[in-house]
């Protein structure tokens, strides 16, 4: 992280820590806590961080919005910064002004296929598309065009991810975007892809984080049997291997923003392999790091009072955005095995 | 740690990619006159070694006036990574090239220096690590093998156990007590020592795999006699002298690609048109292989600024580990339903065969799992 990544990032934090309290708002039920802090947070800019300023951005960089991902995963409040952060980098590839106010993207899964019609009319429809309830726009990849669609012309289902968070069907046949774009530099459905499942890796990571501090911090706390649980070999083993899931998650996570940063094409081989790499290992990692969280704080981690499950409900939800580790594994192993093995010797040392 | 992992996203240099065209290009060449095959030879080989030494790639990085070059731990790093892909016969040199050569440099006498470190670096001498101990494993500090201070030089009495490569080595390096340890320290009173192998005194016995393999050894002390100045830092205070040796020893290639050849080669075993099933393994193979070079080159561009990244290394040497050593059984699983023979059948099945055997020691060798997750538990502020 570079000096201009570490201030955003300490401004996130700043917000976050202010209004976004993880132990603060876990107690409050009406959420009313989240008006203020989306607030804040469009007032500093991050939530426009991949925008440039000609398009009403805050043009801040890749680098800082994934430096802004990673504190948005450490604090795991129920708004759509991710979604507004990606739904804004859609929009530059189509050089579409920035609309304000808060964005999701769609399609989210490699499978759904949305189209514009000749008549300016959307079809199809995709699954999964987080806070599509909440959000003013709709930011839509069909074909070679983006599209910025209001959220209020769309049919969405209602639904929600495990963390309760809004996660929806969303029906765009028939509906006529606000302005339409054709994509540049090369994005395509793939490359929003790969985008939306960095953005997810890195949140993940963020959260891991957490979930470890919090972990740890309790252990040194809890007495059982005459002294803090911290104490107990099995105990330390386990977090230890906790710490050793988050560092991976962290180091794969900080090599994908990196290569993200100073990509050339979405068809480097190497930027594909670190993002597919960062998500299915950081997906891994989420649920490996998720179970010894639980396991570490007992029962009183697995109520709805205390905060683990904010952080351990979003890693479980985040890692089927974008495409599971599991639908990236098969695409990725296709993709080895079609090179044969000494090849993928030249990929991983070439990335 | 806990307050902020730090693994930052380190790119070899440039420098370091040019040397990987040159030690492909090597690799190549030595292969096509028969200087070696690949992953074949459990035997040093003396001819490749040279070869190697004549190129100015063992001890890269260590001071001109002994032979070295000062050319960076990351082009060390590339040279590493690229034998170990290709199945080099680097035995003979590689001890003495990732950690001993480093120890001396930084303990050793300026005679031993002299006499030893040129000779390393034209890949003329090996060595071997003399720690554990038959009552002494992963806790080294209950070293019992004495180290007697005389006025003719150090008298070396007791045993080595596990010791591997001692019937092949040159040198050793060796953790031997010289005080007992005090109340308040238990770690107190060991010394370590460079130990010519030729000493009068000094004999080995081998300790076969269960496999037969010849690695292992015991090596046995009798009166055995070293010049005063074989001692390597401060007697008595090897304790504090080992710290930065380890994050050389735990954070390289070998903790991950011990057994890689059998994802490379159950990749062609599996062919081009794998099943979902075997995709996915293939896919979440790659990525975990992936993820812990990124962590490796993280570490060694932190040991490259000056660094002792000794928990990070730990890190990576247990998730490393732990994966090196589940590989040969994820791999059966996955090439389970592979009926037809794509052609390295028998290949594939007897490279199977010889890394699951192996696979037990990745997690012992070097710090167990279990030291690991105890270093790392400090780390965390548990301990």
């Amino acid at each position: 992280m570079d000096e201009a990544q570490s201030l955003v990032a300490d401004a996130a934090t700043r917000i976050f820590r202010d209004l976004g309290d993880p132990q603060t708002i876990n107690g409050i039920d009406d959420g009313s806590w989240r008006a203020p802090l989306w607030q804040a947070l469009e007032e500093s800019g991050l939530t426009t961080a991949w925008v440039s300023d000609e398009l009403g951005g805050a043009g801040a960089g890749m680098g800082a919005g994934f430096a802004v991902l990673r504190v948005a995963g450490e604090f795991a409040a129920a708004v759509p910064l991710a979604e507004t952060l990606l739904g804004g980098w859609l929009l530059e590839q189509g050089s579409i002004v920035l609309p304000g106010g808060s964005l999701s993207v769609a399609p989210t899964k490699r499978g759904d296929v949305i189209t514009l019609n000749t008549d300016g009319t959307l079809s199809g429809s995709a699954r999964s598309v987080s806070f599509a309830t909440e959000v003013d726009h709709l930011v839509v990849l069909a074909g070679d065009t983006v599209a910025l669609v209001k959220r209020t012309d769309c049919a969405i289902q209602d639904g929600t991810n495990m963390a309760g968070e809004p996660l929806n069907h969303v029906n765009f046949t028939g509906v006529t975007p606000k302005q339409t774009a054709k994509l540049q530099n090369g994005v395509n459905g793939n490359a929003l892809t790969m985008m939306g499942a960095a953005t997810r890796s890195m949140q993940m990571a963020g959260a891991l984080q957490t979930v470890l501090e919090i972990s740890v911090q309790y252990a040194e706390e809890r007495v059982a049997f005459g002294k803090p649980i911290a104490k107990f070999q099995a105990v330390q083993h386990n977090l230890a291997r906790l710490g050793e899931e988050a560092a991976a998650a962290i180091a794969i996570a900080s090599s994908m923003a990196y290569s993200v940063e100073n990509m050339d094409t979405w068809t480097d081989p190497g930027l594909y392999l670190d993002i597919a790499s960062a998500k299915i290992r950081v997906g891994e990692a989420a649920g490996e790091g998720g179970a010894i969280g639980h396991q570490a704080f007992g029962a009183i981690g697995f109520t709805q009072e205390h905060i683990l499950h904010r952080f351990v409900q979003r890693l479980w939800s985040w890692r089927d955005d974008f495409d599971s580790e599991a639908v990236w594994a098969v695409e990725l192993g296709r993709r080895v095995a079609a090179r044969g093995g000494e090849s993928l010797w030249h990929g991983l040392t070439a990335a | 740690m806990s307050v902020a992992i730090q693994f930052d996203p380190i790119r070899l240099p440039p420098e370091a990619e040019a040397l990987r065209v040159e030690v492909r290009a090597f690799l190549k060449e030595e292969l096509a006159l028969g200087t070696f095959e690949p992953h074949a030879s459990r035997r040093p080989n003396p001819e490749f070694s040279r070869k190697v030494g004549e190129r100015g790639w063992i001890g890269i990085t260590w001071p001109k006036e002994y032979g070295g070059q000062e050319r960076s731990f990351l082009e060390r790093y590339v040279i590493n990574e690229e034998f170990l892909f290709a199945g080099a016969p680097i035995r003979k040199h590689f001890t003495a090239d990732r950690q001993s050569g480093p120890v001396l440099i930084k303990y050793a006498s300026d005679r031993i220096k002299q006499d030893i470190l040129p000779r390393i670096i034209k890949g003329e001498v090996s060595f071997c690590i003399g720690m554990s101990e038959p009552n002494s494993g992963s806790d080294l500090f209950a070293a019992s093998t004495k180290a007697e201070r005389t006025d003719d030089g150090w008298l070396i009495n007791g045993a080595k156990l596990w010791t591997s490569l001692a019937h092949e080595a040159d040198y050793m390096i060796g953790l031997f007590r010289t005080s007992p340890s005090t109340k308040d320290n238990r770690r107190h009173g060991l010394s370590q020592f460079v130990v010519d192998m030729k000493t009068p005194g000094i004999s080995t016995r081998p300790v076969l795999h269960p496999n037969g393999n010849h690695e292992f050894n015991e090596v046995i002390f009798e009166n055995a006699l070293l010049p005063l100045d074989n001692l390597l830092g401060e007697a008595d205070m090897a304790w504090k002298q080992a710290t930065s040796e380890l994050a050389y020893e735990r954070s390289g290639s070998e903790r991950f690609l011990e057994t890689g050849q059998v994802l490379f080669e159950l990749i062609d075993f599996i062919g081009e048109n794998p099943d979902n099933r075997e995709a996915e393994g293939l896919g979440r193979l790659v990525a975990q292989l992936h993820t812990l070079r990124r962590m490796s080159i993280s570490v060694a561009g932190m040991l490259h600024a000056g660094k002792e990244p000794v928990l990070e290394a730990s890190v990576v040497k247990d998730l490393g580990t732990v994966w090196e050593q589940a590989l040969p059984s994820i791999a059966r699983d996955l090439s389970a339903f592979v009926d037809k023979d794509p052609g390295n059948r028998m290949r594939f099945e007897e490279i199977l065969a010889r890394n699951i055997t192996i696979a037990p020691k990745l997690t012992i060798q070097g710090g167990t799992t279990e030291v690991l997750r105890g270093i790392v538990a400090r780390g965390l502020g548990l301990r």
